[in-house]
């Protein structure tokens, strides 16, 4: 990358096809200023991240390559004022492509903070079908009559702006992680279409490795939930309506955290399922100690990672990752799933939609069909949790009330400190 | 037909065929490389390819160093487009190289 960057410095001509003139690379002063800046507070952001902040990041991030990429096709539209069809409409289409990634990726990045409810209706599908055509159609129309100029950049840069936040708005938090793979993929894009502008292979070759490597990630995790991209982007998820299972009569039993303790003490094995509240409650450490205070005990202890579970593909995996727990106790799915019928305790730690039973018994279920990890087939099951709070699916879960199970209220880490505490006196 | 032309020669002034073979080289490399990596370092594989689509970077340096000194939106605009553009670079690594770091094995 600093090779591409010196290079471009250094070497880049322009020639002038008209007088054959030959311009090298000015505003020197500027760009080594600009690069320092980006550099500087580059590393320092990315370096204070903590890991569980790290989907906000790396969307963060790819939202300024997005921006990046729209603002070279204002300014190139700008100062040459190119007229032929070809060159208008990839600067266009690099424009909207680049603002959509910039605009989306800033509302994934506050839906993963929180600060950004899901909104959607029906409607507002049709509205946004509506509003691609409506700038696609732009485009063509701009990049056919040269005679239209720069006011138009800006047309197509708000309303670029409107749909990356309409696009992403309604996507339920569940998904962030196919949006901001596809979001990946559309900067890559951007970036593809700027090496066509500039005839610059690294920017192409770039570019078009993260656009098709992002895309196939992004079907690869659509898989993994068993819906299909469509679904996925049209936000059909929330704009389903309530489950049609009720659970109203059925009783949870609670377990206390003492009896959690001898249960584990005694059991054989025993499968750990992490969800997104470890994240959230920044517990993949007292998680690592617990296995260890487990494993003390002479209990085999193993994890089960769903592929979607969290907010990243393989974000469970990171943050087990940074607390030292073994590579080789990290089970996948399809790996864990036979297991289980002979595992004594399962125990789930702020996992919710990815151990719901009604994936595989309630066809009308909005997560019908995707795979689980079926912790209903163990012996028994203890479900960590703050409050009876839904999922992110916002559906019920039936394995909450399956006469297996046993509530542990309360935050990850505390439950897991006390628990630690518990194993030492049992 | 004046527009279909003016498609032709850009595309023949930019050498269709590399083009073309680059592009599809470019495809194929990114399907195999996703394809033949675990689900589990799916994270870092996109914070890698995050970063690696910095290379607008580039795109904005040439648009900046070719704007005349005195049009100072295109400056002000292509300034914010470097800086931009290295955030995602530097940061992209960064995180990247990060999260690698911990699947190392621990000695």
């Amino acid at each position: 990358m600093i090779v591409a960057i010196l290079g471009t410095i250094l070497l880049h001509e322009n020639v002038d096809h008209e007088t054959g003139e030959v311009t090298r690379i000015g505003n020197l002063p500027f760009i080594f200023g600009a690069i320092l800046i980006g550099t500087i507070v580059g590393y320092i952001a990315a370096m204070r991240v903590k890991m569980t902040a790290m989907p906000q990041m790396v969307s963060m991030f790819n939202g300024m390559g997005g921006a990046c990429a729209a603002l070279i096709a204002m300014v190139e539209m700008n100062t040459h004022h190119p007229q032929e069809f070809g060159h208008r409409f990839i600067i266009f289409l690099s424009l909207m492509i680049g603002t959509v990634s910039f605009a989306g990726s800033m509302v994934a990045f506050g839906k993963l903070e929180g600060k950004i409810k899901d909104y959607g209706s029906k409607v507002q599908q049709i509205t946004n079908n509506t509003i691609v055509f409506a700038i696609l159609g732009l485009i063509i129309g701009v990049s056919l009559i040269p005679a239209w100029g720069d006011f138009f950049i800006w047309i197509v840069f708000a309303a670029s702006l409107i749909y990356g936040i309409l696009f992403v708005l309604p996507i339920g938090g569940a998904d962030m992680p196919v949006v901001i793979s596809l979001l990946n993929s559309f900067t890559g894009i951007a970036a593809a279409l700027g090496g066509f502008l500039y005839d610059n292979q690294v920017m192409l070759t770039g570019g078009i490795l993260v656009g098709s490597a992002g895309t196939i990630l992004t079907v690869l995790m659509c898989k993994a939930m068993n819906r299909s991209l469509w679904n996925v982007i049209s936000g059909a998820f929330s704009a389903t309506g309530p489950s049609s299972k009720s659970m109203e009569g059925m009783s949870i039993s609670e377990i206390s955290v003492t009896d959690t303790a001898i249960m584990c003490a005694y059991a054989q094995r025993i499968v750990i399922v992490p969800g997104y509240g470890l994240a959230v409650a920044q517990a993949q450490h007292t998680c690592h100690e617990f296995e260890k205070a487990l494993e003390a005990k002479g209990v085999e202890v193993n994890f089960a990672i769903h592929p979607v579970a969290g907010r990243m593909p393989g974000h469970m995996n990171v943050l087990l990752a940074e607390a030292d727990v073994p590579y080789e106790k990290l089970k996948e799915m399809d790996e864990i799933n036979p297991q289980l019928p002979n595992t004594d305790v399962v125990i789930v730690i702020g996992a919710n939609d990815v151990v719901n039973p009604a994936a595989e018994t309630d066809p009308s279920s909005p997560i019908y069909g995707m795979p689980i990890i079926k912790a209903n087939t163990a012996k028994n099951i203890i479900v960590m949790k703050r409050s009876m709070a839904k999922g992110y699916a916002g559906i019920e879960n039936e394995l909450f009330y399956d006469k297996k199970t046993r509530m542990l209220f309360g935050d990850a880490k505390v439950t897991l400190e006390k628990l630690i505490a518990e194993l030492r006196n049992v | 037909m004046i527009f279909l032309s003016d498609i032709q020669g850009f595309l023949t002034s930019l050498d269709i065929w590399d083009i073309c073979y680059i592009l599809l080289l470019a495809v194929f490399l990114g399907i195999e490389v996703i394809s033949n990596v675990p689900a589990i370092l799916h994270t870092p594989l996109m914070s890698g390819a995050n970063a690696i689509h910095g290379v607008v970077i580039i795109g904005s340096i040439i648009v900046m160093g070719h704007s005349s000194p005195d049009n100072y939106l295109a400056l002000t605009l292509g300034f914010l487009a470097v800086v931009l553009g290295t955030l995602n670079v530097v940061g992209g690594f960064v995180v990247t190289n990060r999260m690698l770091q911990m699947f190392k094995k621990k000695k």
